[in-house]
């Protein structure tokens, strides 16, 4: 294999496997040290510059990067992997006055007018990026407060209200214009308004229907369920039958369950047609609803609503079974016997939502797909009308909120560049910094013991209380303490091994000591080869192997960064400290923050 | 600080026969050096008696002073050990292998330990056939009271002050073959490949197995000049041979060029396999090996790999003729049969 290019940031960046795996690359190391300091007003910065709403996520977020940590593979066993998200809430919690951090307006203006069409999370994002440049954002959404799904959807006992509020209002108060109540009819007659760019964040706001017999008789105790959970969150929808059943297996389905439980519903099931392990909703979710009666059964494809006396009675399914084929492609097949009946008061659809875009004329030089989906550049989110630009939910259907929040700071990049006059896909580097760590023999400027603790529960409100209460927030969030505890568990993941080939004397001490086996000296050969010779094969692919250039002795050290628990060790036992230990921070340039430095 | 080893170990890491991954070999966290041969060395021993599949009970680590004799604190925890004095790390283990024949014996000793302050005992065990493997860390120095020239150092070579040697060193490979070890071997801590079927072949030699390894001292003679360098030993580092031990009932598949390989086999089977690299060397030839160490000597070159083995040896034991049964599990009647008995001995040798 060629040596490593550690000089090209992406390296370094794949090993710290939560920040990459981020879609906003939020440095989560570096925040997770400093919850552990106590210093969660300065996590909490961290957080807002990358994903901007950190109390939401904090409580809501998808988490990619849990599935990611390095934690989560150590042991191959039990191990989990740090509560990444839950800590963010610690710092949110915490955190002391974090407006004057923040950027302070007014914004001394630019000129440049800027329209944005739903005010979601995406929108937001490009709001809060471009304000403090002295853009002028006028902000439209058809509800009558910003937030977009974040309000809309996610039902407060998940999310309160006050700490949206909070988060929406630190961005509308950098002086953004909003429309609220006002639904976009026509984006020709907005384009018309001489903005100087459009940006569209109107997420993907159609649930699927269910047309399957019974559908428009049993109507009025049948409803979509994300118009149901806005009409909840809006307070027009109060109250639901006392046997309630959710079609639906994402967390769609789940926030509808745990919601009806909160309306009076007291028999409320959730019933999908996959097998339980394939259900679109995340884990917890499920268990948050089963913890709260709620059955899941699966394999149940519906198949009529049932009527008794011109109203709703119940709904027929099928029982089916998956069976895969030899692709892994799975069908679900009919395993014969009488459908089965279950009764219902009122059924929540929760199969799926769509985009629509029945407001965009499909003569403004915008192209759409066989799908009807807008063509959008997945770097720069620009559309083929060089002046409307797409994100979040919007651009590429369904997500979650960090994902629309990542389109937000790029897309904020691109109409930046676009209103400067320059190239969008010159795109600005990352700001990174690689500083050593070494303070003396036995001594790191971090936390390098790893310690055993297993994964804390975040600690849960009485079930008593929340179920009588919508708005009561069932997770409490961790203690300070249990949140110092948890920040132990990471392993500062972003503090390199730093290998210099000159100073190497090949005298396999950091070989000898690595607990985990990462470290081998060996002849090079092809990656594929290589991985085998080293003294564990280094299986997992995904993972990189850093190698050096040629030692004296005509071998290579090879470091399989897989379980590397970056525990210094290596650099301790190296006797020329041709092993540095150095805190690699890597932030993805955002509009305020990096294009105006190359102006 | 933060001088901890984590708890976890890789997750694939593979078991020998035993069921035991690697890390059941390992011993406390090193407190030498960075750097320091001595722990090369340790690692090596590990990965030896994991390969070997030792049930770690049944093996008994013992050492003199000296930062070579600290290493057993770093390998094999579950092992017995014993700690001794300066030097007399033959003499426990003479009576402890006398008490107990069952165990492996496995005796770490320094060049200081072993060629100044210990040489009295050294010669002896050699002589004895003590069926034990004996590892000298051998660094030219005393690493632990701060890196005085040792009896090995080589004359002429510089010490970290500039100081230069007067005086012949001691080569404790063809003294111990003059003596009559039955398996004697030189490897250098920087060679693992080497070194760890080396210590595999002499666990399993049934009498006295001596390695001497060179082990670069960083902190007092890794300095220029001194012949026991890194740099030094990789410059002049020559080896017999490749080696490869084979434990008995494994396949041998590998296949060698003609007239180069050379098999050992073992008393219970075992192979010591060989890809000759020196022509006029016979490994089962006490006289050739002897020739092959001064040859190489008068080269300055360092000799390593297997350089003499004798595949039929007998140990001390086999030579006094104890019982099989290990005397420690007899009883009181057994090992003081009593007066009648020894009047009886007494008058056949009248
Ligand atoms: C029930 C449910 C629960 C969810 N839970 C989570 C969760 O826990 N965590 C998570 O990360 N994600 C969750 N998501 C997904 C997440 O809410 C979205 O992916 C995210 O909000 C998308 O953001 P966005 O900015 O693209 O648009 P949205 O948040 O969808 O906002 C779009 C806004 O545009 C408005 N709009 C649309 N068209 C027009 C128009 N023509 N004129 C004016 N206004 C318009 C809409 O009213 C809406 O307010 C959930 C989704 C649902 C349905
Ligand atoms: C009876 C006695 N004399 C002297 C000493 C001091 N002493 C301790 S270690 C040592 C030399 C050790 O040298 P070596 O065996 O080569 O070990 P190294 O530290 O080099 O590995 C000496 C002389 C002692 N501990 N005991
Ligand atoms: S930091 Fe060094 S010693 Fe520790 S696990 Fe990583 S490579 Fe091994
Ligand atoms: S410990 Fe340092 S000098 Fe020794 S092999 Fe490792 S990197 Fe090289
Ligand atoms: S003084 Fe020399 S022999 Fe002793 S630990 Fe240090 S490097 Fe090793
Ligand atoms: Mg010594």
């Amino acid at each position: 294999m060629e040596p490593t290019d550690i000089s090209n940031p992406e390296y370094f960046h794949k090993v710290v496997d939560c920040q990459h795996a981020c879609p906003a690359h939020t440095p989560v190391p570096e925040y997770i040290r400093l919850i552990a300091e106590e210093k969660y007003t300065e996590a909490y910065m961290i957080n807002w510059d990358s994903n901007v709403f950190p109390g939401v996520l904090g409580r809501t977020c998808d988490r990619p990067c849990e599935p990611a940590c390095r934690r989560g593979r150590i042991d191959g066993k039990d191990e989990e992997p740090v509560a990444i998200c839950r800590l963010k809430r610690v710092a949110a919690d915490n955190k002391g006055d974090v407006k004057k951090l923040m950027p302070q307006g007014p914004f001394k203006a630019n000129g440049k007018k800027i329209a944005l069409i739903g005010a979601g999370p995406a929108s937001l994002t490009v709001a809060r990026d471009l304000a403090p440049l002295g853009y002028e954002i006028h902000l439209y959404d058809e509800q009558k407060l910003g937030g977009g799904f974040m309000r809309s959807q996610i039902p407060s006992f998940r999310l309160p209200e006050t700490v949206l509020n909070e988060e929406v209002n630190y961005i509308l108060d950098l002086g953004i214009h909003t429309h609220f109540n006002q639904y976009v009819k026509s984006l020709k007659e907005t384009l018309g308004k001489n903005y100087d760019a459009v940006f569209v964040g109107s997420g993907a706001p159609k649930g699927r229907d269910l047309n399957i017999p019974g559908r428009q008789e049993a109507a009025a105790n049948i409803h979509i369920g994300i118009n149901w959970l806005a009409n909840v969150a809006f307070e027009h929808t109060a109250k639901i039958g006392k046997k309630v059943i959710v079609l639906g297996g994402g967390n769609t389905a789940m926030d509808c369950c745990r919601t009806s439980r909160r309306l009076g519903g007291e028999e409320v099931k959730v019933i999908v047609r996959s097998p339980f392990a394939e259900m679109k909703a995340s884990p917890w979710e499920k268990e948050d609803a089963m913890h709260e009666d709620i059955p899941i059964i699966d394999n149940h494809v519906p198949k009529s609503f049932v009527l008794e006396n011109g109203r709703l009675k119940g709904m027929t399914f099928e029982k089916v079974e998956a069976v895969y084929d030899k692709d892994g492609k799975r069908k679900l097949v009919p395993i014969g016997g009488e459908d089965v009946f279950f009764e219902a008061d009122d059924v929540l659809i929760a199969v799926g939502q769509e985009n629509s875009f029945p407001w965009i004329e499909r003569d403004l030089g915008i192209e759409f797909d066989q799908w009807d989906m807008p063509k959008v550049d997945e770097v720069t989110f620009v559309s083929s009308n060089p002046k409307v630009f797409f994100g979040g939910d919007a651009a590429w259907g369904p997500k979650n909120v960090i994902t629309a929040v990542a389109h937000g700071h790029q897309a904020a990049i691109s109409i930046d560049l676009m209103c400067r006059g320059e190239s969008l896909n010159v795109r600005p580097s990352p700001f990174v910094n690689l500083v050593s760590q070494k303070m003396g023999i036995h001594e790191w400027a971090y936390d390098s013991a790893v310690v055993n603790d297993k994964r804390y529960v975040v600690p849960q409100a009485e079930k008593k209380l929340t179920l009588s209460d919508r708005k009561k927030e069932v997770e409490l969030g961790f203690s300070g303490i249990t949140g110092f505890k948890e920040a132990e568990r990471c392993l500062n993941c972003d503090i390199q091994t730093v290998f210099t080939t000159d100073k190497c004397i090949e005298c396999d001490a950091c070989m000898d000591v690595c607990p985990t086996a990462c470290i081998s000296f060996t002849e090079n050969a092809d990656e594929s080869d290589l991985r085998n010779m080293l003294k564990v094969p280094a299986t997992n692919k995904t993972q990189d192997l850093y190698v050096s250039s040629v030692l004296p002795t005509k071998r290579v050290m090879v470091k399989d960064e897989n379980v590397c628990l970056h525990c210094g060790l290596c650099a301790e036992r190296c006797p020329t400290s041709a092993w540095d230990m150095q805190k690699f921070f890597y932030n993805v340039t955002k509009a305020h923050t990096g294009c105006s430095s190359h102006k | 600080m933060t001088y901890i080893r984590p708890k976890f170990r890789h997750p694939e890491l593979p078991k020998n026969e035993l069921g035991y991954s690697v890390d059941y070999y390992e011993g406390a966290l090193s407190t030498l050096c960075a750097g320091c041969g001595h722990d090369s060395i340790s690692a090596g021993i590990i990965q030896a008696a994991y390969e070997m599949n030792i049930e770690p009970h049944k093996l008994a680590k013992l050492s003199g002073i000296g930062c070579s004799s600290k290493t057993p604190a770093y390998f094999l925890s579950n092992s017995h050990g014993f700690n001794s004095v300066h030097g007399r790390m033959p003499s426990v283990a003479t009576g402890a292998n006398l008490a107990n024949r069952d165990l492996i014996y496995f005796g770490v000793s320094g060049d200081g330990d072993t060629a100044s302050i210990g040489m009295g005992q050294f010669v002896h065990a050699i002589r004895r056939g003590l069926n034990m493997t004996y590892i000298v860390m051998n660094n030219g120095c005393y690493g632990l009271t701060k890196g005085q020239d040792s009896a090995t150092a080589d004359q002429g070579s510089k010490n970290k002050t500039g100081h230069v040697n007067l005086f012949e060193s001691i080569d404790l490979a063809s003294l111990a073959i003059e003596l009559g070890a039955t398996f004697v071997a030189q490897s250098f801590s920087g060679d693992k490949s080497q070194m760890v079927p080396l210590i595999k072949a002499a666990m399993n030699h049934p009498g006295f197995a001596f390695i001497n390894v060179i082990s670069p001292c960083v902190t007092f003679n890794n300095n220029m000049g001194s012949t026991k360098s890194y740099d030094y030993v990789r410059q002049h580092v020559e080896a017999t041979a490749t080696v490869d031990f084979v434990p008995k009932m494994k396949e041998i598949s590998v296949e060698y060029g003609k007239g180069t390989h050379k098999q050992v086999v073992m008393h219970d089977g075992s192979v010591i396999q060989l890809h000759k690299l020196s022509e006029d060397w016979d490994p089962l030839n006490r006289q050739s090996a002897m020739n092959a160490v001064l040859n190489a000597k008068a080269k300055n070159e360092i000799l390593t790999g297997l350089l003499y083995v004798n595949p039929d040896a007998h140990d001390l034991h086999h030579m006094i003729q104890t019982s099989d049964r290990p005397l420690n599990i007899m009883t009181k009647e057994e090992l003081c049969p009593g007066s009648e008995i020894l009047k009886e001995i007494n008058e056949g040798l009248r």
